[in-house]
């Protein structure tokens, strides 16, 4: 394997680790705030749906990255006004957020589109375009660094580089605001938050709110930017592997970030050695390769190594004390 | 003193609030027919009639409740525990990977007498071992048993993939299948047990494990209501401090009641697999031990309701199945919307029927009965 191969598979493990860490940090609003999230694979979904439809019908990128954050800030919503409004049980909710996603942009995409839930694809100009960073093109010729900066750094989506901008925001965000320290409060102990006057349904729907334009992100990426239209369960499970990085990440920013990284390299070489026969060990069933994040992440939880504890106040409905 | 709360008179509880419930679910998913321009009614009257219009199709509705009751039973027994149990789609993958490999295994070699037990029951063990790790890490290691059982279904579904297009997929074979299994590895079917007695009915997968799974409902009513485990298993779920207190082992209870969840789970690869399909296939749980989900919460987690529930649903499926084909707009992914809408409205939403039916149909308790009851 060449120094060229290498850049290829970190450059392509960049691109899979985006919606991973666009919908990890999602979850990392809506957990730090005590709402737990297994939603975040419907609310991908339906935004992946929305940026497609909203494209198509306007012929603008943009619009469509526009109507994914309001479809993702929607059914945040919906588990919002169940989990915190309603006081219904947030796993619950977060599993009717993934079916009914799932369940109406197959409907209405094939009964829009009669294509089988396929919208229609989009022309180039509608699609969003990889980003060249300057002088890339110059700096090629540089020994080891030159193809580090223009094959791995340059060339990406927007959402690339906004994904990984999003990271020290959030941490900055979580760590050095006022209202990032009253959204892990929140998490932590709602009961302070509230003695403090500050309302805590509020708090944790601004949370849910982020959790939801952060999913709009995501789901843009995938059916505007990396495809060029949304299929059925585009997703695939993406939503899911986010949680499990969340979790590895111990509902860290910067955790969240190289956990996403993980898991975009191992997704990266499972495609790369589809096939392949490596020395010593053989032929490497990808399927093993692939359930990698889940393995880890089960054993992580298992307290085998190191120890995920999750926000204290995550997933218990907040009742203000009567008096 | 003031007066007592308003009560929901237990009537009311049972069938009025998953009622108003369901009906909610079925009006939001008549407006999404209409959103896409077809007539919720007549899309209505065309599934009942796919369903139990003919003794066909009935036959279909009750071979799909089958399954529901299964994964069903399975996430009612762990709610009753305060477990959730998301990883049935899990434990059904490898209930059917037991059931396959005893068939494959034995199917030249021993009589339908013997083989079909053993399948069967292979089904069951394989389906409660998935759910053993996710158990014993929520007892022993405190891991939350929502993700890890999500965790094992992803890993069940890697499995198969890697089963079904390596080592169980026949030499020359394209297809991500097993091989057929011989004819008695077959479960019998309804038509074929009901000839016995003279009574023809037409042909269709409804099978014996039918009749299991009303057998399975009643093994859980026995266990919650009516033994001692049950007893406990309620009592955890309803405050696990104190039934610490009471000398009852969190660690036995989490851990058996999930093993029994997990078998429920596993035996609806039993109908799948032996009953109808004769070889395993990728992707045969399609989603049915997540139906399980919408089940149970509609059945409010008892055994009756959960049956009620899984039969609607099976209506759902075969008369979805006939409305997919006459309504090409509609296709079979309304069911899926459905199932959102009752997971939803009968699970997270509960409490919002619950007040207005609570304003109109509760009284308070007389005096008498809030007497009896404190002392």
């Amino acid at each position: 394997m060449s120094f060229q191969d290498v850049i290829l598979i970190l450059a392509s493990a960049l691109r899979l680790s985006t919606p991973l860490l666009l919908a990890c940090l999602a979850g990392l609003y809506s957990e730090r705030a005590g709402v737990f999230n297994i939603g975040l694979e419907g609310k991908m979904l339906a935004a992946a749906f929305a940026a497609a439809v909203v494209a198509t019908l306007t012929s603008s990128a943009m619009l469509g990255l526009l109507g994914a954050i309001v479809i993702g800030i929607a059914f945040s919503m919906i588990h919002g006004f169940a989990s915190i409004t309603q006081r219904g049980n947030q796993i619950v909710s977060g599993v009717a957020i993934n079916t009914l996603a799932l369940g109406l942009t197959a409907v209405l995409g094939n009964a829009w589109y009669k294509e089988g839930g396929r919208t229609p694809p989009l022309p180039a100009s509608v699609r969003f375009q990889p980003i060249e960073l300057p002088f890339a093109a110059e700096a090629r010729s540089i020994p080891i660094l030159g193809p580090i900066y223009s094959d791995l750094l340059s060339g990406h989506y927007g959402f690339v580089y906004a994904a990984l901008a999003a990271v020290p925001l959030t941490a900055f965000i979580l760590q050095r605001t006022r209202f990032g320290l009253r959204l892990r409060a929140v998490g932590e102990n709602p009961a302070a938050v509230d003695t403090a006057g500050v309302s805590v349904e509020r708090m944790r729907y601004l949370a849910l709110a982020c959790c939801g334009a952060l999913c709009g992100l995501a789901g843009a990426y995938m059916s505007t930017a990396q495809s060029a239209s949304f299929v059925t369960e585009m997703t695939a499970g993406k939503g899911f592997i986010a949680l499990a990085a969340l979790i590895f990440a111990k509902w860290r920013p910067w955790g969240a970030l190289g956990a996403c990284l993980l898991f975009g390299l191992l997704d990266a070489v499972a495609i790369r050695l589809e096939g392949a026969t490596l020395p010593l060990i053989g032929q490497v069933p990808v399927q093993a390769i692939q359930s990698l994040p889940y393995l880890l992440t089960v054993v992580l939880l298992a307290g085998f190594i190191g120890r995920a504890v999750p926000p204290k106040a995550g997933g218990v409905p907040y009742v203000k004390e009567r008096r | 003193m003031s007066a007592a709360p308003k009560e929901l008179p237990r009537w009311a509880e049972v069938a009025l609030v998953p009622a108003a419930s369901v009906a909610t679910a079925f009006v939001a998913a008549g407006l999404v027919v209409l959103a896409i321009g077809e007539n919720p009614f007549e899309a209505l009257v065309i599934l009942l009639r796919g369903a139990l219009g003919s003794g066909e199709g009935v036959g279909f509705t009750l071979y799909y409740a089958t399954n529901f009751i299964f994964t069903g039973l399975a996430v009612a027994v762990a709610f009753h525990a305060g477990l959730f149990n998301i990883g049935g789609e899990g434990q059904a993958t490898l209930g059917g990977l037991g059931a396959a490999l005893v068939a494959l295994a034995f199917d030249s070699t021993l009589p339908a007498i013997l083989l079909l037990p053993l399948a069967v029951i292979a089904s069951a063990l394989f389906g409660a071992a998935w759910a053993l790790i996710p158990a014993w890490l929520q007892a022993k290691r405190d891991s939350h048993i929502v993700i890890t059982t999500i965790m094992f279904n992803f890993l069940a579904a890697t499995l198969l993939v890697y089963l079904l297009v390596g080592p169980l997929k026949p030499v020359g074979s394209m297809a991500p299948d097993t091989r057929g299994f011989a004819a008695s590895a077959a479960l019998p079917t309804m038509q074929g047990l009901l000839g016995l007695f003279g009574l023809s009915i037409p042909a269709s997968p409804l099978n014996i494990s039918f009749l299991l799974s009303l057998v399975a409902a009643a093994f859980v009513w026995l266990l919650i209501w009516r033994s001692r485990l049950g007893y406990e298993i309620r009592a955890f779920g309803f405050n696990p401090e104190a039934t610490a207190y009471a000398g009852i082992s969190a660690t036995k209870i989490t851990i058996v009641t999930l093993l029994i969840s997990g078998a429920l789970a596993g035996l609806m690869a039993s109908n799948e697999i032996l009953g109808a399909q004769h070889r395993l296939s990728l992707g045969f749980v399609s989603g049915y031990g997540f139906v399980g989900i919408a089940v149970a919460l509609m059945g409010r987690s008892h055994p009756v309701g959960v049956v009620l529930a899984s039969i609607l649903f099976g209506v759902l499926y075969q008369g979805g199945a006939e409305l997919a084909f006459e309504k090409p707009a509609i296709t079979r992914d309304m069911i899926v919307v459905i199932q959102g809408l009752v997971i939803l409205f009968a699970g997270a939403l509960e409490r919002q029927f619950h007040a207005p039916l609570t304003a109109i149909f509760g009284r308070r308790p007389t005096r008498a009965e809030t007497q009896a009851a404190a002392s």
